[in-house]
């Protein structure tokens, strides 16, 4: 027997993530979105920043703390939606069936998914972060060390939601659909990107910290208006990532069940 | 029973109970290895539910499966690989070309000198001159030779088909039916295949597996049915078992 098949499987995932990758270069609409929506999002609030640090010295004392933030939102929101899109181009594409009887193994589908969330993201983030120096001369990798924390706790919970919404599209097909492009936007205002958890009302301040992007972007202001990295934040963030990630992983495999048993995989429509 | 004497497939008293609804209710059978086998039946009748089942995309309410001598679905990733499915109902990606789908496919698979073997099904199924051709600007007997490309690349054991000539022309679908014959041949491999074309289950298939409203009606060569039912063709013998035995008698 070919080990390669009953044991987790390194060219599985590169067969998936080569799957992706032959799919974007066909498609230079596909290439210039990741591109399109990041760079007029990080230049309308570059601008705004600008208007604003000429007005207040808070914000003209606050260097860049509205692109960094808009960036970093970036990679939350554009890292999951690299994760969903690829999931939903099976979807679109009727493959999922295709997919689903072979050797493919839920893990290896996510790490492939996960890797595409990356290499989406590289595209569309890499050139934007060069126009944010062109432009506002805030340069996103100067943090150096602490941009290495805060990418890999937004990519962690990221992930978490695209696995999330990925089984809530195999258990009930292309009508949920809209988390994929939605879900995210709930984490705007709760995890505070654009201003501190302090302006929550008590209650809310609870939902905000059980949230791990609200660590990464409370310390993201503590490093660019206080000059100071924040690891404790950074950690706790990772604590409560695993287990966003495990509780996601968890939902994924139980919703592939119940697809499974419901016959979902069979009708992959709406 | 060793592996090998083992059938290929072997359902026992199988039952998929879906909210509202009963698709397949206790059905039991073997596949001999190297068969070819006629899963026949009206819409609805439980045949796509059944096929799922073995391939692991539903899970069985209740029986007990066994594929290539492992227990489904436990046992699914030992024999995933040994498996395939074809399908015109289910797309391979219209924007990758038609290698990339086979490299795709093949290295799902764990296809090993997988150029070698894109070649070499490419040339069988008379592709070699569209490997660079976007899948999706195929015509329908063309995609067809393609999805069969893919559920041959692994080189299956045991291959399942559901309807694999529909909405072919005569030509494409006699040419279909003559490459799964000769794989079966060289290979020695188990099929099961879903149709509503009697002149195909005719011409290919030993056995024929009749279903109506989720249970085996009947199960028999196709000559055994035919004289059992007094019947000159496997498409009379459908409606007789399709509309029933008042039908049948009515009839004679």
């Amino acid at each position: 027997m070919n080990a390669d098949a009953i044991t987790f499987s390194p060219r599985r995932i590169a067969a998936m993530v080569l799957r992706y990758w032959y799919l974007l270069r066909s498609s230079w609409a596909r290439l210039s979105e990741l591109i399109y929506w990041p760079a007029v999002q990080m230049l309308m609030w570059g601008f705004l920043q600008t208007y604003l640090s000429q007005q207040t010295s808070t914000f003209a004392q606050a260097g860049g703390v509205l692109v960094g933030a808009v960036l970093l939102w970036d990679i939350l929101f554009r890292g999951q939606l690299g994760f969903s899109v690829s999931f939903l181009e099976e979807m679109y594409a009727r493959n999922l069936g295709n997919l689903m009887i072979s050797p493919l193994r839920a893990s290896e589908f996510i790490v492939a998914l996960m890797i595409m969330s990356i290499i989406r993201l590289a595209i569309g983030m890499v050139p934007v972060t060069l126009l944010a120096i062109a432009f506002f001369g805030f340069n996103l990798w100067a943090l150096g060390l602490a941009l290495a924390a805060f990418f890999l706790n937004l990519m962690l919970t990221a992930w978490a939601v695209g696995i999330l919404v990925s089984g809530l599209v195999l258990r009930n097909g292309l009508g949920a659909e809209t988390f994929a492009w939605s879900i995210m936007f709930l984490f705007l205002p709760l995890t505070c990107v654009y201003y501190p958890v302090a302006v929550l009302p008590p209650w809310l301040q609870v939902f905000a910290w059980a949230l791990p992007p609200t660590y990464v972007f409370e310390g993201m202001r503590a490093l660019l208006m206080g000059h100071t990295f924040r690891a404790d934040l950074m950690i706790q963030a990772l604590a409560l990532n695993a287990v966003w990630f495990a509780a996601a992983l968890v939902a994924y495999l139980a919703l592939l069940a119940s697809a499974r048993r419901n016959g979902s995989l069979m009708q992959t429509g709406e | 029973m060793d592996a090998l004497s083992e059938p290929a497939v072997r359902a026992d008293r199988l039952t998929k109970v879906y909210k509202t609804s009963t698709a397949v209710t206790g059905i039991s059978f073997a596949l001999a290895r190297g068969s070819i086998t006629g899963l026949l039946g009206g819409n609805g009748a439980g045949k796509t539910t059944t096929i799922a089942m073995l391939m692991g995309l539903v899970t069985p309410t209740s029986g007990s499966m066994r594929v290539l001598g492992c227990e489904m679905p436990r046992e699914r990733y030992k024999v995933l690989h040994r498996m395939n499915f074809e399908s015109p109902y289910v797309e391979m990606p219209m924007r990758l070309t038609i290698r990339q789908n086979l490299k795709v496919f093949g290295m799902l698979y764990g296809v090993a000198n997988l150029s070698e073997r894109i070649a070499e099904i490419a040339a069988q199924l008379d592709l070699a001159d569209l490997l660079d051709r976007p899948t999706g600007k195929l015509s329908a007997g063309q995609k067809t030779r393609v999805s069969l490309a893919k559920a041959l690349i692994n080189s299956p054991e045991l291959l399942l088909l559901d309807e694999p000539t529909a909405s072919l022309d005569p030509d494409t679908a006699d040419w279909i039916r003559s490459h799964l014959e000769r794989y079966r041949d060289q290979h020695g491999a188990t099929m099961l295949i879903a149709s509503h074309n009697m002149a195909e289950v005719e011409r290919l298939c030993d056995r024929v597996i009749f279903m109506k409203q989720g249970r085996i009606e009947d199960d028999d060569t196709p000559a055994r049915l035919l004289a059992r039912y007094g019947r000159d063709t496997l498409e009379e013998v459908f409606l007789d078992v399709a509309r029933g035995r008042e039908h049948r008698e009515a009839a004679q």
